[in-house]
């Protein structure tokens, strides 16, 4: 039974998180991410929900509570952005060092300096190393739907999730929402699972140990092992949340792709934005398509070679700067990816929407002539651009 | 109240075994702690001395559920432990009483823990904070903090030919959390264990954050031999630099008010930390007015609340 009503991409998530019902939250304030937890806190007020709410002195301690209550057998829910997932940085690597299932809806804001508000991935992009599974989406629909599908996933993989919005973009920006009844979403969900319980004071254990020479590298590989063998489990869990709730969702979406020739890759909104470009393009028998990658981390790397290696040229999109002089982070990874690969496409990086710097269609149809020149000519240039910057 | 004996046979909640110090006043402090809040509870520590030496894996010393997150976090840790706690009792998945205990050195307390502190009393978690306050950074080595008292040679402010030790008082932290209208807020001694048990006692039973300050004497930061921790630690009650005392709905009591008050040189000069003390009698006196201001304050709050 599904229910269509019109949400921003907060609204959405907010939604999610009263159909998830989890025993606690504990979130601090931060454009844009606030209002998810402001309309969550209107939910525990009218008792639509069960959880307990911890509206904590920063975010920091957010997701240390988080931590602690995850450690005790709750399912456990927060929402940030931007300074505030960097004041949780510390905090989550320890989310997934303890292999806490816990899910953040984290709205991609640009870090300070200069101090901004709007979107990029900056925020998102500086936390990949952190151990979390990483899901963009590109409307309310999606933030809405891998919401949920997060909860249950980190709770059967045993790794925390962050699924993200585009500041404002999405956040903000309402669209059509098709919901599920609140039976649906449990039904899915099933019952928490928990890897351990410190409230079992019949059971005490330690957790959080120091772990020196002698075992923390045994710790450190398992936990690699693990992140690689959740490729597959979030293949299954998206299969599975697709048989359940009516849905065609993968991994990696592709438009175009069975015979285009020049691919724009890209991460959330702009996905969207490419795809109606590509839409259009079409019509006069342009060979164009575009890849959107749903999960940033893990990556799926050979999955995403073999959608991409017979292109004639590759776009990658980057709304974030490694500032290393090599461009951005979905450009770094996807180039480390076809390192060894027999097929060598061409490809470039165009660095965009920097702190909310818009990007239009003829922005997007500027980078698809490029990376075309750039394949037939293949001049030697740099290979990352930043785009749609004042002259 | 409890025996001695009898609290030592409440069973090993807190275990030898663990890698402290000799004459570590922590663990003294643990073990006291635990056996008066019993089985039933769960430990969050900070990053600490106490947490590492406690729980080098595949070991620990902690026989009831205990979990360490990071430095300056264990006060929000615990207050989502807690928070878990009464959604599972609202859901009827609970049902048994637990205490729940964070805990945290004078840095990962006073220092870098505060805001942490601070936010989880204000909201009004069901639990006990105990900071082990031994005055400096020890476990990376003996480094200044806001717990540090005037003029103590530490590696972070070494007495030297110009500056001698640390160049200011100590930040007043139980006041600090007196200031957080919280129900009960003590300071306690390991030299006065019975005392310090019928505050974790008193604390516990109350339904909202509590908090105890322990002076927690340290043989290595402090430089003294090992067989006189708790000495030191009944010396700076008798000095009045350490005054015993609590804080319950309002008033203030001071547990221990000693007879003949020692003079504050005893407590000085029986550690390494404050010898180059002996040639700057400035100092000595500086030290000695902060000490006798807080402990007059104390009694005149005290009075007043009779």
């Amino acid at each position: 039974m599904s229910n269509i009503v019109a949400k921003t991409g907060n609204e959405a998530m907010a939604e999610a998180m009263r159909q998830i019902n989890p025993d606690v939250v504990a979130a601090y304030p931060i454009t844009p991410a606030t209002e998810i937890v402001q309309i969550f806190s209107s939910f525990v007020s009218d008792g639509k929900v069960d959880t307990v709410f911890v509206p904590t002195e920063s975010e920091h301690s957010a997701i240390s509570a988080c931590i602690g209550a995850a450690a005790s057998g709750a399912r456990v829910m927060t929402g940030t952005s931007s300074q505030g997932l960097a004041l949780m940085h510390e905090i989550l690597f320890i989310a997934s060092g303890l292999r806490l299932p816990m899910v953040i809806c984290e709205v991609n804001r640009a870090l300070s300096a200069p101090i901004n508000i709007h979107c990029d991935h900056s925020d998102t992009m500086a936390s990949r190393d952190a151990g979390w599974i990483q899901i963009f989406s590109e409307d309310p629909q999606e933030a809405y739907d891998q919401t949920i599908l997060a909860m249950k996933l980190s709770e059967d993989i045993f790794f925390p999730a962050m699924v993200t919005t585009d500041g404002f973009i999405i956040s903000h920006a309402m669209s059509r929402l098709e919901m599920y009844s609140d039976k649906e979403v449990q039904d899915f969900l099933g019952e928490h699972k928990t890897p351990y319980n410190i409230l079992d004071t019949e059971k005490p254990m330690t957790v959080g140990s120091i772990v020196l020479q002698d075992f923390y590298m045994e710790i450190r590989t398992q936990m690699a092992a693990e992140m690689f063998k959740a490729k597959a489990k979030i293949q299954d869990a998206y299969a599975e949340f697709n048989k359940k709730m009516n849905r065609n969702y993968n991994v990696i979406e592709k438009y175009f792709m069975d015979d285009a020739e020049y691919v724009i890759v890209a991460l959330g909104s702009t996905a969207g934005s490419a795809r109606y470009l590509c839409e259009k393009l079409r019509e006069n028998n342009e060979k164009v398509g575009v890849v959107k990658p749903r999960v940033f981390r893990p990556f799926f790397a050979p999955e995403l070679v073999e959608i991409l290696e017979n292109a004639k040229g590759v776009a990658v999109l980057d709304r974030s700067d490694m500032m290393s002089s090599t461009g951005g982070h979905l450009f770094n990874e996807l180039k480390s990816a076809f390192y060894g690969n027999a097929k060598q496409p061409p490809m470039k990086n165009y660095i965009y929407g920097l702190g909310g710097r818009d990007i239009n269609m003829s922005d997007i149809e500027k980078v698809l002539h490029d990376i075309k020149e750039f394949s037939v000519s293949k001049v030697k240039d740099s290979d990352v651009k930043y785009i749609t910057v004042r002259e | 109240m409890a025996t001695i004996k009898e609290l030592a046979n409440k069973g090993n909640l807190f275990t030898q075994g663990h890698r402290a110090c000799a004459g570590c006043g922590g663990t003294v402090i643990l073990r006291l702690l635990m056996a008066a809040a019993g089985k039933d509870t769960v430990v969050v520590g900070a990053t600490g001395c106490m947490e590492v030496v406690s729980t080098i894996y595949p070991y620990t010393s902690w026989n009831v559920p205990f979990l360490h997150n990071a430095f300056e976090n264990s006060a929000a840790t615990a207050s989502g432990v807690e928070s878990a706690y009464r959604a599972m009792v609202k859901k009827n998945k609970i049902n048994k009483k637990i205490n729940f205990i964070a805990f945290g050195g004078d840095g990962g307390t006073y220092d870098i823990g505060i805001q942490s502190l601070s936010g989880a009393m204000e909201r009004g978690h069901n639990m006990l904070y105990v900071c082990y306050d031994n005055g400096a950074y020890m476990n990376t080595g003996i480094q200044r903090s806001s717990a540090t008292p005037l003029g103590s040679s530490t590696t972070t402010s070494p007495a030297g030919t110009v500056v001698k030790g640390k160049m200011q008082n100590r930040k007043d932290l139980t006041e600090i959390m007196v200031a957080h209208n919280l129900q009960y807020v003590a300071q306690a001694s390991p030299s006065h264990w019975s005392d310090f048990v019928s505050k974790v006692e008193k604390a516990l039973s109350i339904d909202g954050p509590t908090f105890i300050d322990i002076l927690s004497p340290c043989p290595l930061g402090w430089g003294y031999e090992p067989s006189l921790s708790i000495e030191l630690a009944r010396l700076a009650v008798d000095t009045h630099f350490w005054p015993v005392y609590e804080y319950e709905n309002g008033k203030y009591k001071i547990n221990v008010k000693p007879k003949n008050a020692k003079p504050l040189e005893d407590f000085l000069f029986k550690q390494a930390r404050f010898k180059h003390l002996k040639n700057e009698p400035a100092l000595v006196e500086e030290l000695k007015k902060y000490v006798d201001d807080r402990w007059n304050a104390l009694l005149r709050k005290e009075s007043s609340c009779s």
